[in-house]
C-alpha cells in the first residue's frame, strides 16, 4: 500500500520510436461471450460490459451465440459499403492534400462500426452521428456527389457553406446534423427517443461519440436521461484508443471499460470488437430490439483503432508509433470481413480488387461532377447573402439591413 | 402572473398535443414557483415531465424532442442555473436551423425566473438576459405583467424559433415600485393583472408604451417598469415609459420614435451595467436619435457586482437611482 497520496498521469503503452504494445487490451475469444435474452435485467448481464463480444475467429469463421447468420449477399453489401467508405476517405484525403478542400477526417479502421450498425437498424431509426461515421451515409445511400459538395462548400452544399467539411446532415435519410462541438448530439438523441416513446412510435434513436468525448458532461447527461426514462436509444462509444493525441486512459478507460458505465447508470452495457462486422451487427440488432420492445437503452463500446490521423490537421507520428495500426490485435475490419467471405467461398481476391477499382471509378466520377458545382476557390459560388438566412425562420429587418450593407461593401 | 403563465401552458397543451413541459420539480409538485401547478394532473406524466437536476440535459432533451416533432417548454428553475445549459443553447439550439440550412430546427421555449428582490442572494437573483441577446438565433423575451406574460408565452410556444423567456420573479405576485418596506400590491389591483381566460397572443418583437409622455423617454423592462413609473411620478415628470418586452427581436422603431419626440432618454434594467442590454439600447438610440438628443443618454442598472444577500436594497436600482438619472437627463442642456 502506498503511504502517501499520489497523482497518476495515464500514459500510453508506446510512444514514437517504440514498439507498439497492446498488452493492456483485454480480449475474449470469439464466441465466448454469452448472448442474453433482449429483455434481460441489467443486473444479470453485467459481464457483457467487461468481456469482448466477438464472432469472427482467427480462422475467419463465424462462431458462438452472437453469430447473426447473415446471408452472403448481405455480407457482400456490408463489405462494399465499408470499402466504399475507405475509398471515398482516401480520395478526399488526397483532395485535401491537393488544396481542393480545407479539411477532412478519415474513418480508417472504424468502418465496421457505422456500416454494420446502419445495416442492423431500420430506415426509420434516427441517427445522431459524430464526425467519423461517414459509413452511415454510404449505407443509407446519400449520393456521393452530395457529400462532396458539402466538403467543397459549393453551390450545392447542403449546409450552404456554413459548416466545416464532414459536418453533413440529411433530414430525409434520418441522419442528424454534426455539430462540431463534441458529444452534444448524445443527449439530443435521448430527447429524440423520449419523444418517439411519448408519441408511441417504435423508431429508435442511435448516437455515436468517441471515447475521448465521453468525458464531456453531455455524455453523462445522455446516460442519465436514457436510464431514468428508459428511452429507446442506443448510445455508442467508439473507443478508437485516441482523442487526437491523448490515449483512452485520459478519458477514464484505464481503470474500467467504457461499456461498464452502462450498468453504472443502470442500463445494459456491451463491449464489442468494433472491427468485427458480424459482432457489431449482432449487438446492434440485440440493442435495437431491446429498445424497440421498451426494455431500455444500451451503451455499446466498440473497441477499435483510429488507423489514420485525427484529421488532416493532425500528425500522429508525433505521439504514437508509426506502425501501431498494423499491430492492432483486432485487425482491420475490411480485411476480416473479406477473409470471412473468402472462407465461406463467397468472395475472392480478384473480386475484391475488381470491386475496389469499380468503387474508385465511382468516387472519381462523383468528384468530377461535384466540382462542376464549384469549389472554394473556383467556379460557381453561392450568393454570400445566404449567410443571413436561417438564423431565424424569417430574416429579421436587422439582418436585411446588414445584408444590404454587406452587398454595398462588396460593390 | 403565475396563473397567467400557467394558463398559457394549459391552453397550448390543450390546443396542441405536441406541446410538452419538462423541468426540475415541475410535474407532480407543480414547480417551486407553482407556475406548472396542476398541469401533470391534467395532461399526464408523459407530457409534463419531472427531470433530474441537469439543466444541460433538459435543454438537450428538449432539442431532440423538438427535432422529433414535439414543441417543448423547458423550465430552468432559476436563471442563475441556466449556465450548464448554455452550450446546448448557444451552440446547438440557436444554430441548428442555420447549420443545416433549414433542414433541422427545434421549436423550444426555455422559461426561467430571473431577477432579485426576493432575498435570493447571488445565486437566485441574476438577470443574465444580455448574454442571450448576444447569441444569433434565439429570441429573448421578458414580460413585466400578467397580461403580457400570457400573451407572450403563447406566442413563444407557437414560435418555430427558440425563445428564452425570462420571468422577473419579483413581479410574479404583483407590481413592485422598488420600495421593499411598502405593503405588497397584488396584480388583482392592477389593470395589467386582468388576464382573459382564453387564447390570445402578443407578438414577440413589439415594445409597449406603458405610459405616453412628452418630457423624457424611459426605456426599461421586467421589474424595473414599475420602479421607473414610480420614480418619474415622484419627480412630477411627464415621462414616456416603454416596456421593451422583447429584446430579440427589438422594436427599435417604437423606442427611437419616442426619443426623437422627447429628446431625452433614460435606460433602466436590473442587470449589471457593464455590457448590459442597456449598452445595446444606448448605442442604437444614439445612432438613430443623436441630432434630437438634448442630453446624454443615462443608464440605470445594478452595480457591477454579484447580487449580495445582505445588501439587496443597496444593490437594487430602486427609485432613488432612477430619479437621479432622470434629474441628470432633465438638467442637462
Amino acid at each position: 500500500m502506498p503511504r502517501r497520496s499520489r497523482l497518476h498521469t495515464p500514459k500510453p503503452h508506446s510512444r514514437p520510436g517504440e514498439k507498439p504494445d497492446f498488452s493492456y487490451l483485454e480480449t475474449s475469444p470469439a464466441g465466448a461471450a454469452p448472448r442474453p435474452d433482449v429483455n434481460a435485467r441489467v443486473r444479470d448481464i453485467g459481464n457483457l460490459a467487461t468481456e469482448l463480444v466477438r464472432v469472427l475467429d482467427d480462422e475467419h469463421r463465424a462462431v458462438g451465440p452472437w453469430h447473426p447468420h447473415l446471408d452472403a449477399p448481405d455480407l457482400q453489401i456490408g463489405l462494399k459499403h465499408m470499402l466504399l467508405t475507405r475509398v471515398f476517405d482516401d480520395r478526399m484525403q488526397r483532395t485535401q492534400r491537393q488544396g481542393k478542400i480545407t479539411f477532412y477526417m478519415r474513418s480508417l479502421g472504424e468502418e465496421a462500426v457505422s456500416v454494420a450498425q446502419a445495416m442492423a437498424l431500420r430506415p426509420g431509426d434516427m441517427l445522431f452521428p459524430s464526425y467519423r461515421n461517414q459509413g452511415l451515409y454510404m449505407v443509407r445511400g446519400r449520393p456521393l456527389v452530395d457529400l462532396m459538395c458539402q466538403l467543397l462548400s459549393n453551390t450545392r452544399d447542403m449546409c450552404k457553406g456554413r459548416q466545416l467539411p464532414v459536418m453533413y446532415h440529411w433530414a430525409a435519410g434520418r441522419i442528424f446534423s454534426i455539430s462540431g462541438n463534441l458529444a452534444t448530439q448524445f443527449p439530443q438523441a435521448v430527447g429524440w427517443a423520449m419523444a418517439a416513446a411519448i408519441k408511441g412510435e417504435d423508431d429508435i434513436a442511435v448516437s455515436w461519440l468517441g471515447e475521448g468525448s465521453s468525458a464531456e458532461a453531455d455524455f453523462h447527461h445522455a446516460m442519465l436521461f436514457a436510464s431514468v426514462y428508459q428511452a429507446p436509444v442506443i448510445l455508442n462509444v467508439v473507443n478508437n484508443q485516441w482523442a487526437i493525441s491523448t490515449f483512452q486512459g485520459f478519458a477514464g478507460g484505464e481503470q474500467r471499460s467504457f461499456a461498464a458505465r452502462g450498468p453504472g447508470y443502470g442500463m445494459a452495457g456491451i463491449r464489442v470488437d468494433g472491427n468485427d462486422f458480424l459482432a457489431v451487427y449482432a449487438v446492434t440488432q440485440w440493442a435495437a430490439e431491446r429498445a424497440r420492445r421498451g426494455a431500455g437503452p444500451t451503451l455499446i463500446e466498440h473497441v477499435t483503432y483510429r488507423g489514420a490521423a485525427h484529421s488532416t490537421s493532425d500528425d500522429p507520428s508525433r505521439y504514437r508509433p508509426k506502425d501501431d495500426y498494423e499491430k492492432w490485435p483486432l485487425g482491420d475490419p475490411v480485411d476480416r470481413l473479406k477473409n470471412h467471405l473468402i472462407a465461406l467461398g463467397e468472395w475472392s481476391e480478384e473480386k475484391h480488387a475488381a470491386l475496389t477499382a469499380e468503387l474508385d471509378a465511382q468516387v472519381a466520377a462523383a468528384w468530377k461532377e461535384a466540382v462542376t458545382h464549384g469549389t472554394l476557390g473556383e467556379g460557381p459560388r453561392l450568393d454570400p447573402g445566404t449567410m443571413f438566412e436561417d438564423i431565424f425562420k424569417e430574416v429579421p429587418a436587422r439582418l436585411v439591413r446588414q445584408r444590404e450593407q454587406m452587398r454595398a461593401e462588396q460593390g | 402572473m403565475i396563473q397567467a403563465l400557467n394558463s398559457a401552458m394549459d391552453i397550448m397543451m390543450m390546443r396542441d398535443p405536441s406541446v410538452v413541459v419538462l423541468g426540475e420539480d415541475i410535474g407532480y409538485f407543480g414547480g417551486v414557483f407553482r407556475v406548472t401547478d396542476g398541469l401533470q394532473r391534467k395532461y399526464g406524466e408523459h407530457r409534463v415531465l419531472d427531470t433530474p437536476i441537469a439543466e444541460g440535459a433538459i435543454v438537450a432533451a428538449a432539442i431532440g424532442m423538438g427535432v422529433n416533432g414535439l414543441r417543448p417548454v423547458a423550465e430552468v428553475q432559476f436563471a442563475d442555473y441556466i449556465y450548464p445549459a448554455c452550450d446546448q443553447i448557444f451552440s446547438e439550439l440557436a444554430r441548428l436551423r442555420y447549420r443545416t440550412a433549414g433542414e433541422f430546427w427545434a421549436p423550444v421555449t426555455i422559461r426561467t425566473p430571473c431577477g432579485g428582490g426576493i432575498r435570493g442572494g447571488q445565486t437566485h437573483s441574476q438577470s443574465p438576459e444580455a448574454i442571450f441577446t448576444h447569441v444569433c438565433g434565439i429570441k429573448v423575451v421578458m414580460p413585466s405583467n400578467p397580461y403580457d406574460a400570457k400573451g407572450l408565452l403563447i406566442a413563444a410556444i407557437e414560435d418555430d424559433d427558440p425563445v428564452v423567456f425570462f420571468e422577473p420573479k419579483r413581479v410574479y405576485n404583483g407590481p413592485f415600485d422598488g420600495n421593499p418596506n411598502k405593503a405588497a400590491v397584488s396584480w388583482s389591483e392592477h389593470a395589467k393583472g386582468e388576464v382573459p381566460d382564453g387564447y390570445y397572443t402578443i407578438p414577440i418583437g413589439q415594445a409597449d408604451i406603458v405610459r405616453a409622455g412628452s418630457q423624457v423617454t424611459i426605456v426599461t423592462y421586467g421589474t424595473m417598469v414599475y420602479v421607473c413609473q414610480a420614480a418619474a411620478e415622484s419627480l412630477g415628470l411627464d415621462a414616456e415609459i416603454i416596456d421593451v418586452r422583447s429584446m430579440v427581436p427589438l422594436d427599435l422603431d417604437t423606442i427611437t420614435a419616442s426619443v426623437n419626440k422627447t429628446g431625452r432618454c433614460v435606460i433602466a434594467h436590473e442587470a449589471t451595467l457593464f455590457s448590459g442590454f442597456g449598452a445595446e439600447l444606448s448605442a442604437s438610440i444614439q445612432e438613430a436619435c443623436f441630432w434630437k438628443l438634448e442630453a446624454p443618454i443615462q443608464r440605470v442598472a445594478g452595480w457591477d457586482t454579484p447580487y449580495p444577500h445582505a445588501f439587496e436594497w443597496e444593490y437594487f436600482p430602486g427609485q432613488a437611482r432612477v430619479a437621479a438619472a432622470l434629474k441628470t437627463v432633465m438638467e442637462s442642456r
